[in-house]
């Protein structure tokens, strides 16, 4: 197994409203992309928010070998500054880490290129479609060159085609740099197609019911939705997911 | 057309109601010092337009020092109380108290704080108070109001607490502040004007003075006059404060 970038050991989380999630373990290498699919309430955010730090395990451990500025996160609204230039709102993570501005916004504006949206760095939120608005929010998560990345339901908002496109591009986009990713979706099949490996979690407090790895190479070859490889590692992920929804 | 329409409907609203005010004190032969017709108002106001203007300039200055200086205190407050929950905790019933308590109420205990000789003191600190409670509560919950998602992104960035207020709480707390700032606006002149009322001096010569003057005269329609002239510029500040809010939030979300 290459180096971990992230794991976490034997975690819980208890809430004043009850348990979260947990026990629950995560070992997560270098470059790896590995979605966590469970039903709402499951704790999959929670599990994101620990890998990047945002909470704490009230039991367990937390190790992570990336430091402050190499993680990232998109949530599931783009989550951008409303006041904000697309340019302003992906310089962010650099203008806070104290980056000269000049500096920032030239890797600002490269990020917006790397995503697919040259020339609308002067655009403010509101005059960006959910795609456009989601691609900005990838932008600034991508400008520190993360070496761990965090996406809780990034593309939920979304239609079908828009969904896929972005799916093809976050693999285009990992091809580049290789962060690690974990993919947190309710979505069986985005699941198979954008992870290598997927851990399905139970109903609250989450623990992990499965785990399935996806065979073939990233980025996904064209038609690869319609190859046995991807029936069979989305019908077995609803199988664990069904199972793992069953009352006890 | 809805705008064309929002304009030319008040206007026909209020040509009818004066007309039938001028048929029906014509007709009844209503007395001039009981109720003027429109048109003995509108000769008292033409009759009386340097006097008036000169102190409707003199309420509006009172509102206007009295809004920035309200501005200021409510806002600076705010903005420390939303850095610390206790302090919050503690500081919200206090600004309450003050916000429920009647400005004539009040009144004479500031008359006396600023002097008796200084009435325009006395009234621009109530119409300050008057203004005090908006600002301080559009500010405050503004602060308050920022996308969580956003606040865990400058957590995750490291952001210190400076960067956090100028880059993420101040700039999203603007339009609760605007609006804040536009209700304490009219709440001011309202205020200028109560506070030139039970100040019961002459020494500030505003607007409510005018109509005192003209009440002790017996000149109804000059009084009405006041009136009409205290109504027009409350429009004129609210239209100009919102157009202001228009422009500034269209600039903030860029549409």
């Amino acid at each position: 197994m290459p180096t971990p970038i992230a794991e976490l050991a034997g975690v819980e989380v208890d809430y004043p409203r009850g348990r979260a999630l947990g026990p629950f373990d995560l070992t997560l290498a270098e470059g790896e992309i590995v979605a966590l699919v469970g039903p709402s309430g499951c704790g999959k955010s929670t599990a994101l928010r620990l890998l990047a730090g945002l909470e704490q395990p009230t039991r367990g451990i937390v190790r992570r070998a990336s430091a402050r500025g190499e993680t990232s996160v998109v949530f599931q609204a783009p989550t951008l500054m409303p006041w904000a230039t697309a340019e302003d709102n992906v310089a962010l993570p650099l203008e806070l880490a104290g980056e000269a501005k000049a500096s920032a916004r030239l890797k600002a504006r490269t990020a917006l290129e790397r995503v697919k949206l040259p020339a609308i760095e002067r655009a403010k939120p509101a005059q960006l479609s959910g795609g456009m608005a989601m691609r900005v929010s990838l932008a600034r998560a991508l400008v520190t060159d993360p070496r761990l990345l965090l996406l809780d339901e990034p593309f939920a908002a979304l239609d079908e085609i828009t969904r896929r496109n972005l799916a093809e591009d976050v693999h285009a986009l990992w091809t580049q740099t290789r962060p690690a990713i974990v993919f947190v979706t309710h979505n069986v099949e985005e699941a198979a197609y954008m992870a290598c490996r997927v851990i399905v979690m139970t109903r609250g407090p989450g623990r992990s019911a499965g785990e399935t790895a996806i065979a073939g190479s990233l980025p996904r070859p064209e038609g690869f939705r319609t190859t046995p490889v991807f029936r069979e590692a989305a019908e077995a992920i609803s199988r664990t997911l069904d199972a793992a929804m069953a009352p006890a | 057309m809805r705008s064309l329409q929002s304009i030319v409907a008040p206007i026909v609203l209020t040509a009818v109601l004066l007309a039938i005010w001028e048929t029906v004190c014509h007709v009844l032969a209503v007395p001039t010092y009981l109720l003027p017709t429109p048109s003995e108002i509108a000769r008292a106001t033409v009759d009386n337009l340097p006097l008036l203007l000169t102190s409707a300039w003199n309420t509006l200055a009172v509102a206007v020092i009295a809004w920035v200086l309200a501005s200021l205190c409510a806002g600076g407050i705010a903005l420390v109380v939303s850095l610390n929950d206790l302090l919050e905790d503690a500081v919200r019933p206090l600004a309450v108290m003050l916000q429920v308590t009647p400005i004539v109420a009040l009144a004479p205990l500031v008359n006396i704080w600023a002097g008796l000789d200084h009435p325009e003191r006395g009234v621009i600190a109530l119409a300050m108070v008057v203004a005090f409670f908006p600002i301080f509560s559009g500010v405050l919950t503004g602060l308050k109001a920022v996308d969580p998602d956003l606040e865990r992104l400058f957590d995750l960035y490291g952001a210190g607490r400076v960067q956090r207020v100028f880059r993420l709480r101040l700039p999203a707390a603007l339009p609760y502040v605007l609006q804040g700032h536009k209700v304490a606006a009219g709440l001011a002149l309202v205020g200028a004007v109560v506070a030139e009322f039970v100040a019961g001096s002459g020494g500030s010569q505003g607007l409510a003075w005018r109509i005192m003057e003209a009440e002790h005269r017996s000149q109804t329609a000059k009084m009405m006059a006041a009136l009409a002239v205290l109504a027009v510029l409350a429009l004129m500040l609210y239209a100009a404060l919102e157009s202001a809010e228009q422009i500034i939030l269209r600039r903030w979300r860029g549409r």
